[in-house]
């Protein structure tokens, strides 16, 4: 039973209790604990149930690597499922609960899955739930979803605040122990730029718990004078509770700072990530202890002997009053000391080699604790805690030589250095053979911008596990205790049998055990990337930071070659799981991405406006009365429009000014007609193709002076036509002189459109808009209503129509005036959809409706449009090409039902026979489909192969439902053919 | 001209550095060869320089920075930007240029305090401590385009586009919020 | 993430700044153009893992299209230059010929 030892914890301020919960229970730690180390001090062994055996779990590690202690975390809105709890530090009142079980941590119906282990192996999904084939769907599927997952899902959206922040540095050290410090005190030194980043609240590593000397001072005093040092250097930052996640190209690295964690509900942001730009990445992320595979491995109990020592000397926490060492390395005899100074039982310390001495190992003795040398774990005994081991030979079979009463095992398999980091962006290793270990390259190191070495990597990262050879590489002499040699030790016993392997875990949180992955090795799976795919080792959320070397070591044996022939698998980012706040930082809500307005904006909010999203902008789609549907609305707005007037904030339009002596020649090649030719004042209808002939963008071009053009794009379009206007001058036609402008910003555009326009702008006053003096398709600059106004004749309705533009700023006042000028002539504003069906009524294309990428201006009869005499236009080379120019393409037609109806959007029409796939064969569709309020009846405009030839013949639409849309093919102009409502 | 509003009327806030639109501002666009003698007499008109690259530079009020290599921004008066774009476009009618009046379509902030490096410095990929005095930086806050600089000790100014004031004022806002320093 | 210097406006921006516009140095084929000179100006595009030539616009910062010499493997970036080089720059093509003695041309 783990309990609060009475004195010693250099973390924690026994001053400052603080209440917790766990599973309902009133817990209390200190300030300086972890969850971890509160809930080993409150007695709680348990902490959880494992992933697929629903076996009881404690806590094995105190740091990142913890596979098993992961807890829900706070209620309501601050609740957080897989918070593990070696990481997250207490705070007054957490609320925390244990995971996958049911009904309760101690009773577990799931647990069963433990007694039918045989049934469920590695590959066990994917052989069972093969067959019958309508079983997945409705048995397997149903069952597996609602025992898959880790945690529970928050329901509440999160309250907390996130966000990121930039950082530049020369030197980047990730990891703030003793070999981090050195190297920022280095580059500092040196003057450099340098940010040190540090996961846990504290500084110093591994160093503060093991001692040693470092430039003859105590390892802890070396610590505090150089961050004293550090802190006082203007050139230095250093971040703790602030964890490097990723290393990336060209420097880049992804830091995750705890701002507000431990402190729920203040002003601070709780997590800030760091987006940092390093010239060099100094990766000093220490070494992650190893487990060692032996049955029972996984009991409530059984720990990593680092944690063990760090919970007894950082946090007053002994995780056991009797403890088991077991080792094949040195560093664990620590352990025995550390329990030994707490005033702790040693029952025993388990050797698995056959002969090793040391002042370590003779301190042990000389306390009075046995070595069993050449020694092995058989088992560990107990069903939710530990109560004792077998121990046998470890060259053996698991013949049980003796028993050793105890309530943890302390268990070290050696350390293998976290070279994640130096991994993440192609930092090679080799196979050290004599330290048991994967250690960097350093003549394979991940490259930078400039192809030389980004990182740099050092201490217990780079495989130096004794002090003296840390401090060596910044010349600092430091002392440390004679270690003897560690001897690779992958399963225990060396020849364990089947019934012990089944019990002995690999990869705690997936539930992976020894078993498992020689059976894959037997059925054929090779490769190390595979193996972990199959039977999911290192695949769960501490992505193998302790199973995936002993898991390799074990498939290597199993298939009989050596370690470096497997190989690891692929390091990747994160380091450990970080918040999707985090990523997603002030990106959420409002501000999930930008919100275009137009000076009118409000002005329709207040109105009700239903909003239709157009690009990043939001668009009136209707205006509906109280009461009034949206179709209805619609409908009204469209018959005011047709029958009195309408006004449409116009302002998103895209407006870019392209000026210069080339600027004619420049619209010639853009557009599909000749827009060097527009008469001064004059309005022309333009189409713009890309190179491969296909239909883009349109708008009406207008010609301000003798060397001026003003383009007007799509709503959505302006910013992507002005980049490609920029693309073709300053990469294929440099030479011409040629300057653009968006101007789409500096103007808000209003039209009024309908019978009574006229009317409404004389009201206005101030400019002549007579016919005579503003025919149809031309423009006129000057005051209109008492503001500075472009008036331009063009019309998207078929209707007399008027576009005003004037200044964003004046753009509010300009509405409401028209607005009022129209007030007694009935006016309405109207929405996108309104304009949509008008613009349909009168045949007129929409890019994005009838375009979509495939289709080129003939096919929508838009051949008028397009000059037969410019040699060339870009697009005008595809659209020569024989696909383009086959009569067999779908062309623009009308469709009207042949009872009025509405056709459904996007629905083909079928044609006889079936293509290979057993589907009908089709030929053609419709692009946009409406019911039309000034006709009473469904119109639609669609794509029918050679479909203007096709004039009267009538097409089945399939619809939903077995329907069958019977349509006739008509002109897509439906409403006042001949264009004299518009040119009056 | 009275009725002219700015994209959201001077609306400001206070954080751990205070965040506020500056209202109607004049903004010119020009695009010239920036190394003819007609665009450095009709600046020099103004108390003008050409400026160099990524320069800012400050006479009689007005403002006039570098944007790209055939482009500068000038910064002036609401009221008087008309009468400017009129003048300029006058001085460069022989050459090659385009002078157009933006004013419309910007929005410009003011971020004010000691800490309002650290305001921008968690939306614009920009490394402040090498920004200095003068200078103009094109660049990205969060997801859209700004240019900013340092307008006064403790102050940074940043445009962007009008259409976007609110988004930017927000993301200011939040990033301004207290409790949110970069220690 | 990468990081390149633009020659137009002098700032080292990152990729974040920038928008991709893919290979470099291709030559236009209008009308007139056979079937197969127009077929590789608009489909055929080259995707070496080692040294390509690319073009990236400064579309965040000062809006100039630029060219870069980069290796798709190792991310190494042998230079920037301006997009009206209608081949890549003798300063680029020898830097890369430096760091790539095997390389065996950009065409």
């Amino acid at each position: 039973m783990s309990l609060r030892l009475t004195k010693g914890g250099r973390l924690i301020d026994r001053s400052k209790p603080l209440g917790f919960r766990f599973n309902g229970q009133p817990m209390h730690g200190f300030a300086g604990d972890t969850l971890a180390s509160a809930l080993l001090g409150a007695g709680q062994a348990m902490v959880g149930r494992s992933f697929k055996y629903h076996r009881p779990r404690g806590i094995v590690a105190s740091g990142v690597e913890e596979p098993n202690a992961l807890l829900g975390l706070g209620t309501g809105a601050r609740f957080e499922p897989d918070q593990r709890a070696t990481t997250t530090e207490l705070f007054e009142g957490a609320t925390t609960t244990s995971q996958n079980h049911w009904p309760s941590l101690k009773f577990d119906v799931g647990a069963i899955n433990d007694k039918l282990y045989r049934l469920f192996p590695a590959g066990f999904y994917y052989k069972t739930f093969m067959f019958p084939r309508f079983a997945w769907k409705h048995v397997f599927e149903p069952i597996v979803r609602q025992s898959a997952g880790l945690g529970e899902v928050p329901k509440d959206a999160d309250v907390d605040r996130y966000e990121q922040a930039y950082g530049y540095c020369d030197v980047l050290v990730a990891g703030g122990g003793v070999a981090g410090l050195a190297a920022a005190l280095e580059a500092g030194r040196k003057g450099q730029r340098v940010i040190v980043l540090e996961q846990t609240p504290h500084w110093g590593g591994r160093a503060m718990v093991d001692g040693g000397q470092i430039d003859g001072h105590d390892a802890a005093d070396w610590v505090a004078a150089a961050l004293a040092e550090l802190k006082a250097m203007a050139n230095v930052s250093l971040r703790n509770r602030t964890m490097v996640s990723g290393v990336f190209d060209h420097g880049y690295v992804i830091g995750y700072q705890r701002v507000g964690d431990a402190e729920p509900g203040s002003d601070k942001p709780r997590h800030r990530l760091w987006r940092i730009r390093a010239g060099q990445i100094v990766v000093a992320s220490g070494a992650i202890e190893r487990p060692i595979s032996f049955a029972g491995n996984d009991l409530p109990g059984v720990m990593l002997a680092g944690a063990v020592r760090d919970y007894i000397m950082n946090w007053a926490v002994a995780p056991g009053q009797r403890l088991v060492v077991v080792t094949n390395n040195d560093d664990a005899y620590r352990t025995a000391l550390a329990a030994l100074d707490a005033g702790l039982e040693v029952a025993g310390v388990v050797d698995a080699r056959e002969a090793a001495s040391g002042p370590l190992i003779d301190a042990v003795k000389a306390r009075g604790v046995r070595v069993y040398e050449g020694h092995g774990i058989a088992k560990v005994k107990g069903r939710a805690e530990v109560t004792g081991v077998e121990l046998c030979r470890q060259a053996g079979e698991g013949t049980v030589v003796m028993e050793l009463a105890c309530d943890a095992v302390a268990m070290s398999g050696g350390w293998s250095p976290a070279v994640h980091l130096w991994s993440h962006c192609g930092g090679k290793l080799f196979w050290d053979e004599a330290a048991v270990m994967f250690r960097p390259d350093h003549a394979r190191p991940p490259t930078g911008a400039d192809g030389e070495a980004m990182a740099r990597i050092v201490g217990a990262a780079d495989g130096k596990l004794r002090l003296c050879e840390i401090m060596e590489e910044f010349g600092l002499g430091a002392v440390a205790d004679e270690e003897s040699a560690i001897e690779p030790v992958w399963l225990m016993p060396a020849r364990a049998p089947d019934a012990l392997r089944f019990k002995a875990f690999l990869d705690y949180q997936n539930d992976v055990k020894v078993s498992d992955v020689q059976l894959a090795a037997r059925e054929g799976y090779e490769s190390v990337e595979h193996t972990k795919r199959y039977t999911t080792l290192g695949m769960a959320t501490d992505q193998g930071k302790l199973s995936n070397i002993n898991g390799l070591a074990i498939l290597s044996d199993a298939l009989g070659r050596p370690i470096p022939a497997t190989g690891t698998t692929t390091f990747r980012p994160p380091y450990t799981p970080i918040s999707f706040g985090a990523i997603t930082g002030e990106a959420r809500g409002e501000l999930f991405q930008p919100l275009r307005r137009t000076p009118i904006q409000g002005w329709h909010a207040a109105r009700g406006a239903h909003w239709e999203p157009v690009g990043q902008w939001r668009r009136p789609y209707c205006y509906p009365r109280s009461g009034e549907a949206h179709g209805d609305a619609v409908k009204r707005e469209i018959l005011t429009t047709r029958e009195k007037v309408g006004m449409l904030d116009a302002s998103t339009l895209g407006k870019i000014v392209v000026k210069g002596p080339d600027a004619g020649r420049f619209l010639d090649m853009l557009y599909t007609n000749l827009m060097s030719t527009l008469p001064v004042g004059k309005c022309r209808y333009g189409l713009m193709c890309n190179e491969n002939g296909f239909l883009m963008d349109d708008g009406v071009v207008v010609r301000l002076s003798e060397d001026s053009w003003l383009c007007h794009t799509t709503s959505g379009g302006a910013d992507r036509i002005h980049g490609w206007m920029e693309d073709w001058l300053q990469c294929e036609w440099w030479d011409w002189k040629v300057y653009t402008a968006n101007l789409t910003e500096q103007f808000a555009q209003v039209a009024v459109v309908g019978p009574k326009a006229r009317a409404v702008l004389e009201k206005l006053g101030g400019m002549d808009v007579s016919k005579e003096a503003l025919p149809f398709m031309t423009y006129v600059e000057g005051e209109l209503g008492g503001f500075r106004a472009r008036v331009f004749r063009i019309s998207f309705s078929g209707e007399l129509s008027y576009e005003i533009a004037v200044p964003t700023s004046e753009g509010l006042a300009f509405w409401e005036a028209v607005a009022e000028a129209g007030a007694e002539f009935g006016i309405t504003p109207y929405g996108t959809e309104a304009l949509h069906v008008m613009r349909a009524e009168k045949g007129f294309i929409m890019i994005g409706d009838e375009t979509d990428g495939t289709v080129i201006p003939q096919d929508l009869g838009l051949g008028w449009a397009i000059s037969k005499k410019k040699e060339d236009y870009l697009g005008k080379r595809a659209q020569q090409r024989s696909y383009m120019t086959d009569p067999d393409r779908w062309k623009l037609v009308g469709l009207e039902t042949l009872d009025g109806s509405v056709l459904p959007d996007g629905v083909y029409a079928v044609d006889a026979g079936h293509n290979a796939n057993g589907q009908r064969n089709v030929q053609g569709r419709v692009t946009s489909t409406y019911f039309s309020p000034t006709l009473g009846k469904g119109i639609a405009m669609g794509l029918v192969r050679r479909g203007p030839d096709r004039m009267g013949e009538v097409l089945d639409f399939p619809g939903d439902n077995g329907a069958i849309h019977k349509a006739r093919i008509v002109d897509p102009c439906f409403y006042d053919k001949e264009g004299e409502k518009a040119n009056v | 001209m009275s009725e002219a509003v700015s994209a959201l009327g001077g609306k400001s806030v206070k954080g751990f550095a205070d965040v506020a639109e500056a209202g109607l501002v004049g903004m010119v666009t020009i695009r010239a060869d920036l190394g003819t003698k007609a665009l450095a007499k009709a600046l020099k008109a103004l108390g003008l320089p050409v400026p160099g690259q990524r320069r800012i530079e400050s006479a009689e009020g007005r403002q006039i920075a570098w944007m790209s290599p055939d482009e500068l921004l000038l910064i002036c008066a609401y009221a008087e930007a008309p009468a400017l774009v009129a003048q300029l476009s006058e001085a460069l009618a022989k050459e090659h240029a385009l002078v157009v009046d933006v004013s419309d379509a910007r929005a410009l902030f003011r971020v004010n305090g000691t800490k309002a490096d650290q305001v921008l410095t968690k939306l614009c990929p920009v490394d402040f401590a090498l920004l200095p005095d003068g200078e103009i930086r094109r660049t990205r806050a969060a997801q859209v385009a700004v240019a900013l600089w340092r307008s006064d000790e403790a102050e940074i100014s940043l445009i962007c586009f009008r259409s976007v004031a609110g988004y930017v004022f927000d993301l200011l806002e939040v990033s301004a919020r207290k409790g949110g320093e970069l220690s | 993430m990468l990081i390149l210097h633009c020659p137009y406006c002098g700032v080292d921006a990152e990729e974040s700044e920038l928008a991709p516009g893919g290979e470099a140095h291709l030559k236009r084929f209008g009308p007139g153009s056979s079937d197969e000179d127009f077929e590789a100006y608009m489909f055929a595009r080259k995707n070496p893992k080692g040294v390509h030539f690319e073009r990236w616009r400064h579309a965040y910062g000062c809006g100039k299209w630029f060219l870069a010499a980069r290796c798709t493997a190792t991310l190494e970036v042998f230079g920037t230059y301006k997009a009206q080089n209608p081949r890549p720059h003798p300063d680029i093509v020898a830097a890369v010929k430096a760091k790539r003695p095997g390389w065996e041309g950009w065409k």
